[in-house]
Formats: C-alpha cells, sequence, structure tokens
C-alpha cells in the first residue's frame, strides 16, 4: 500500500492498471474460478485417496475390508448418485429451454436421490459402528471413514445448496445470476460423482478384492 | 439483466449448448462402465485378484472420462483454454502426489517394519 516506486508516474501521481480494456460482465469470471476451487477440491481427494491407499490393509487385527464392506448396498448407494447426476442434467436442460417448474421439479428430484445417497451411507456408517468396526479402530478404518465421510459431507452441502437455490429460483425466477450459481452447483454435483466413481473403484471393490 | 443479457453462453464463456442426447448418452455410458466393475468382483468371474484389480481401474479411468466430457462438459477451448489448462495442470498434480506416496511410503514400509511390509503391497 505504501508508495511503492513503479505504481506512480513522475509526478508521484498513482499509476493504475486498466482493468478493463474490455468489459467484463458480473460474475463473467466465475465459471472459471469456480472449475479452479474443484480442481484444488480434488486435490484434497487426492490425498485422502493417497492416504487410505496406503492404510487400506493395515487392519491392526481388526475387521478386513472384504469382511466389513456390503457390495449390493454400495451398488445401490452408485446408482442413487448416478440417477441424481441425470436428474440433474435435465434440470440444466429445462433451464436451457427456460421451464422455471421443470427445473425445480427436476432439482427436486436430484434433490431426493442426493438425500437418498447420504442416508444409505450413513446407514452403513451406523452398522459398521455397531459392528466394532469405529474409526479409531485401525487405520485402515480410520482412512475409510476420513475419505467416504469427506464426499459425503460434499453431497450433504451440495443438497443444502440445491435446497438454496430451488427457494432463490421459485422467488426470483431463472436470472442470470441464478442461471449461473445453477452451472456452478452442476459441476458441483457431477464433480461429487466423479469422485464417487473412484470410492467405488478403490475403496469398496477393491477392499474386497484384497 | 435484462432478459437479452442472461441468454444461454452469455458470460460463461462459449460453451455450447448441453443436450438431452448428450447426458443420456453419458448415463448410459456410466451405467454400463459401473455395472461392469461390480459384476466382476460380486461374481468373481476373473479369478485372479489382482487382474481384476487392474480391470476394474481401466473401467474407472474411462468412466472418469465419460463423466467429464458428457456431464462436466470439459471443452478445451472453453474461458480461453484456461479451464483446460487448470484441468491439465491439476492432473499433474494429482499423479505426482499419488504416485510419490505411494512409492516412498511403500519403501519405508518396506525397511522400517519388515514383519507387516505386505500391509502395504495393496493397490
Amino acid at each position: 500500500m505504501a508508495n511503492a516506486p513503479t505504481m506512480t508516474d513522475a509526478q508521484g501521481s498513482p499509476v493504475f492498471l486498466d482493468m478493463h480494456e474490455h468489459d467484463h460482465e458480473a460474475g463473467g469470471s466465475t465459471m472459471l474460478g469456480f472449475w479452479i476451487y474443484l480442481m484444488s477440491d480434488c486435490l484434497i481427494f487426492a490425498m485422502l485417496f493417497a492416504a487410505y491407499a496406503l492404510f487400506g490393509g493395515s487392519y491392526a487385527g481388526g475387521p478386513k475390508a472384504s469382511e466389513i464392506f456390503e457390495l449390493p448396498l454400495v451398488a445401490v448407494n452408485t446408482s442413487m448418485l448416478l440417477l441424481s447426476s441425470i436428474t440433474y442434467g435435465f434440470a440444466m436442460i429445462a433451464m436451457q429451454d427456460r421451464k422455471k417448474s421443470a427445473v425445480l421439479g427436476w432439482l427436486a428430484i436430484t434433490g431426493l436421490f442426493g438425500a437418498a445417497f447420504v442416508g444409505i451411507e450413513l446407514t452403513e456408517f451406523s452398522k459398521l459402528i455397531a459392528e466394532g468396526a469405529t474409526p479409531q479402530r485401525s487405520a485402515f478404518l480410520s482412512s475409510f471413514f476420513t475419505l467416504v465421510s469427506t464426499h459425503g459431507l460434499h453431497v450433504s452441502f451440495g443438497i443444502l445448496w440445491l435446497i438454496t437455490l430451488m427457494v432463490q429460483v421459485g422467488r426470483f425466477g431463472l436470472t442470470a445470476a441464478n442461471q449461473r450459481r445453477l452451472m456452478c452447483l452442476s459441476l458441483f454435483w457431477h464433480f461429487l460423482d466423479v469422485i464417487w466413481i473412484g470410492v467405488f473403484t478403490f475403496v469398496y471393490l477393491m477392499g474386497v478384492l484384497r | 439483466m435484462s432478459a437479452a443479457a442472461d441468454d444461454h453462453g452469455h458470460g460463461h464463456g462459449d460453451h455450447p449448448p448441453v443436450t438431452r442426447k448428450g447426458y443420456l448418452t453419458g448415463f448410459l455410458l456410466s451405467v454400463v462402465l459401473t455395472a461392469i466393475p461390480f459384476w466382476l468382483v460380486m461374481d468373481k468371474i476373473i479369478t485372479s485378484p489382482v487382474l481384476t484389480g487392474y480391470v476394474i481401474m481401466a473401467f474407472a479411468l474411462v468412466q472418469v472420462i465419460v463423466h467429464v466430457v458428457y456431464f462436466l462438459h470439459l471443452d478445451p477451448k472453453a474461458e480461453s483454454g484456461w479451464q483446460f489448462m487448470a484441468t491439465i495442470f491439476t492432473i499433474v498434480v494429482v499423479v505426482i502426489t499419488l504416485i510419490g506416496s505411494l512409492w516412498v511410503m511403500y519403501h519405508m514400509n518396506v525397511n522400517m517394519m519388515p514383519g507387516t511390509a505386505d500391509s502395504a503391497s495393496g493397490m
């Protein structure tokens, strides 16, 4: 903030960078910014996957992955997330066609699939904990719970965001700002589905294979 | 904002419009690419677990690409290429950190805990 010599001209009056060589409308850079946030989120998940890959076999005498994972339940959970992806896609198509009530309807269905996903995951967690497979039991279980619940937490916040946007769209309609927000949530939602591909492959399927 | 200004494509780069066909293609592909790995593991189609592991990893990789193309609509030309650039950069960092961590930690395990070295042999 001090008088940096390069930021003033010969008379000592400040020189400003011209940031407006062409007009940026409000939110013009939001999509790129949000993408970069998703990429940083990707790094968080990469670290959690790395931790799981290292500790996935450290059972410490506790339950093994193949003993506690129920693949049919995971398959149902995976289909919930996949279905919510396609219904969000339909919401985006409805948004493009400017059909407000269709957008709200598809968002509601997406939210229900998302809630079903979180519900099934919590059921699975409570079963595991009841069986004594708690996060404290072994390094395997610590890394498992950290990775899977971080994803679940993302989905939960996605549902919260989705409800907020339904209220916004319901009250203010498909304004430019709301469309931008819906597109951000679309990226977020589909991104979580991509992370889930990694989870069901590396954690559940490969855990059972071990 | 006027109705004209919030027309699609304005302000968020030059994304082509999303289509029902695109989403349905992506969905059908991902259903198939999800169902096959589950089937392979649950019904033990391939006798070698190691081979099954590699096969399902290949399916996961293909499915990630399907999702990125059909659902996330990653377009190398969008945002003057910066979106694609950020993605490539992230992939490079993720690959280096994942392989680096696994490599270093595996050898630490082998060298420091001879009795439990097999615990790091997965993946």
